[in-house]
């Protein structure tokens, strides 16, 4: 046991943890901007799987990544808006919603992609950060990446900041607390819910793609795989804060590539457990967070998953 | 400007006409979205809700088709119906139903080849209780830890797939198969086996269970006390402690119910139509059946009707499949559509369309 954690290539592990974890980081990150704004949006994984085909296809049928991962994102906004107009506007039950985004993004990712089974997309190039890149060891860890990367990685920070430093995250987490109390200051609260959905929209699309373009990279029906129910999980783990979300998709990640190079270096241990680790995991945590004390240091926000109707 | 404004009372005449009127509107879409797919759009409709039952040429085979697929999932979506109607969201009955299964297809092959009345019983209580635990985990981290249900039950999906597939491959993996995965097939084990009662119909254990499932949850939800608590869990959480429902009993008994049910329809569908353990042995029904409890109201008689009708989209997209060349995923597309023209519908139940001018804020 102790041979084969030696014998593994710990700086390539390392390595390939942020990539494998950027498709959840990705969603989540959206997911967390929609649960801010008071919306529980349990369609991630539609959004995410129709993202990853959108993605290969027009990866695909333009030769330009750039072009998938715009398409992608401009699917995952356009499936999330529908989620929208139903819970904002017709004001239908939000999970009952979520759940028909992810059942429909399904069918629909399985039907698009009929054609592009066994193809490889064309490839997305590194972004070797110059000098950084040269470091030893941490530089190939840390500073050889395909642009996504680091693009999630800004997001982080933005995330953070938008929520925190700026009045338009103030309001947004406004809406997400008290809608009502929005809805008096003169705050457009439905607008404003169908701005974060879609950006929500947006991230999970650019998630699926991410992963359909860059880290497997192909097209196979039901390739996300639970990944946006997980990115769902990261964001309780994180209590709705984007600092422990990276955090949070690290550790899986880590969690996934670790597992996943068990299976490949053969340890004595079922491949099905390897498998089901990230899962169980994911439970594990979500146990933790919410349970007993951490449960108090959460803050969820107040109104989350609550429909709102300006009475007047 | 269009406003909404808040009924009183739902609209009962709404409550059932939604569901057709979703209907309607998905054959629409659907149409369209065969026509894009270069497909006749009127024969693809009439393929699929048509052709299974009156065409002459199909109709032999298709119609006990009909209650063999509507059967799991009018007995899933009962199960849910608890849950949803009290706010409990459990949404991994495809879960259960694999672990049911598994449960009582293990019990099943630990007397292989032994005959006996007792075996189908013992299994059918098995699955039962396969299903049952599986939803029990999503229960207790609910009421101990306050863990979302909804989050846990789906993501023991894929453990539970997991374990299938650890099964397929390993502890019952037919000794006779030649080494290839899959367990011995329980339909030709007749001790064990769930066949067709009466000849023709495609009425098995399953569909009786089913038949007896829905008045009997008709009953239970809509005429006993305990449906009534159900019920006003889900309409006044706080009003309902005061009347005395502990939130954590109701938990555990909706979750009891879900994932006992969805067990048992496990257990059905691999005694009979799927006949062995397999790697990819779950099929969605599961998931399906989410969309059968909200097409049907959450109401049994409703989700009686939803069942057969989306049994009907399986084995009309089959034949579409098999006839038009229609891809098995434009199915998958058209029964999500369904679920989101209904809840679109929907609104008109509860509200009243206004139509008023704009006017000057005062």
């Amino acid at each position: 046991m102790t041979d084969l954690l030696f014998g593994l290539n710990w700086p390539q592990l390392a390595a390939a943890l942020m990539l494998a974890s950027t498709p959840i980081l990705l969603a989540a990150l959206g997911e967390l901007v929609v649960e801010r704004a008071g919306v529980l949006n349990l369609g991630v994984e539609g959004m995410m799987i129709l993202g990853a085909v959108a993605g290969f296809a027009a990866g695909v049928e333009t030769g330009a990544p750039l072009w998938g991962f715009l398409a992608a994102a401009l699917a995952g906004a356009g499936l999330a808006l529908l989620f929208g107009v139903l819970t904002q506007l017709l004001l239908a039950n939000q999970v009952a919603a979520g759940l028909a985004l992810t059942l429909f993004g399904l069918g629909l990712s399985a039907l698009v992609g009929q054609g592009y089974q066994g193809i490889k997309p064309p490839p997305l190039a590194r972004l070797e950060v110059p000098l950084l890149s040269e470091i030893p060891v941490l530089g190939p860890v840390l500073f050889r990446h395909d642009p996504v990367v680091y693009l999630s990685l800004l997001l982080v920070l933005a995330t953070a900041l938008f929520l925190a430093r700026t009045r338009a995250g103030l309001i947004l987490r406004a809406v997400g607390e008290d809608a009502a109390a929005a809805h008096a200051l003169g705050y457009r609260v439905v607008r404003i819910r169908l701005l974060a959905i879609a950006w929500g929209g947006a991230l999970a699309g650019l998630g699926g793609a991410h992963l359909s373009l860059v880290r497997v990279p192909q097209w196979t029906e039901g390739m996300t795989a639970g990944a946006g129910w997980i990115a769902l999980a990261l964001v309780v783990f994180a209590g709705w804060r984007s600092g422990r979300l990276l955090l949070g998709a690290y550790l899986f990640g880590g969690i996934t590539v670790l597992q996943l190079n068990l299976q490949a270096a053969g340890i004595a241990v079922p491949v099905e457990l390897l498998s089901m680790s990230p899962y169980l995991v994911t439970i594990l945590v979500l146990v933790i967070m919410s349970s007993g004390r951490a449960r108090a240091a959460l803050a969820a926000p107040a109104d989350l998953g609550r429909p709102f109707h300006a009475a007047a | 400007m269009i406003r909404l404004e808040k009924r009183a009372e739902p609209s009962r005449a709404w409550q059932v006409a939604a569901p057709v009127v979703a209907v309607g509107l998905t054959m629409l879409a659907g149409a369209a979205m065969f026509a894009a797919l270069g497909k006749d759009p009127a024969a693809a409709i009439r393929t699929i809700f048509w052709d299974p039952l009156f065409s002459p040429q199909f109709a032999a085979y298709s119609r006990p088709q009909l209650l063999v697929k509507a059967a799991p999932l009018i007995l899933i979506a009962i199960g849910l119906s608890f849950g949803f109607r009290a706010g409990i969201w459990n949404i991994g009955a495809e879960g259960q139903y694999l672990m049911g299964a598994l449960a009582g297809g293990a019990v099943g092959l630990a007397f292989y080849p032994a005959g006996g009345a007792h075996i189908f019983p013992l299994m059918v209580l098995a699955g039962a209780l396969g299903g049952w635990l599986w939803a029990m985990i999503p229960a207790v981290l609910k009421v101990r830890f306050a863990t979302s249900e909804i989050l846990v039950s789906l993501l023991l999906v894929y453990v539970a797939q997991q374990i299938v597939a650890a099964a397929a491959v390993g502890w019952l993996r037919n000794p006779e198969g030649g080494g290839f995965p899959g367990s011995r097939n329980l339909a030709r084990y007749p001790a064990a086996s769930n066949p067709e009662l009466l000849p023709g119909t495609g009425v098995h254990w399953g569909v009786v269970a089913a038949a007896l499932a829905v008045p009997l949850a008709w009953v239970l939800l809509l005429r006993h006390v305990a449906g009534f608590r159900v019920r006003l869990t889900g309409a006044a959480p706080r009003a309902a402690r005061f009347a005395g429902v502990r939130p954590g009993a109701m938990t555990f008994a909706c979750l009891s119910v879900s994932g006992a049910l969805a067990g048992l329809a496990g257990l059905f569908e691999l005694a009979g139509p799927a006949g062995q353990i397999s790697i990819d042995f779950g099929s969605g029904y599961g998931f399906t059946a989410i969309i059968v409890a909200f097409l049907g109201r959450l109401h049994p008689f409703g989700i009686l009707l939803a069942g057969l009708l989306m049994a009907l989209t399986y084995i009309g997209g089959e034949l579409a499949q098999f006839m038009l060349g229609i891809p098995k995923a434009a199915i998958q597309a058209f029964q999500g559509m369904l679920l989101f023209f209904l809840l679109g519908v929907d609104v008109l139940t509860n509200w009243r369309v206004r139509l008023r001018r704009r006017r000057e804020a005062r």
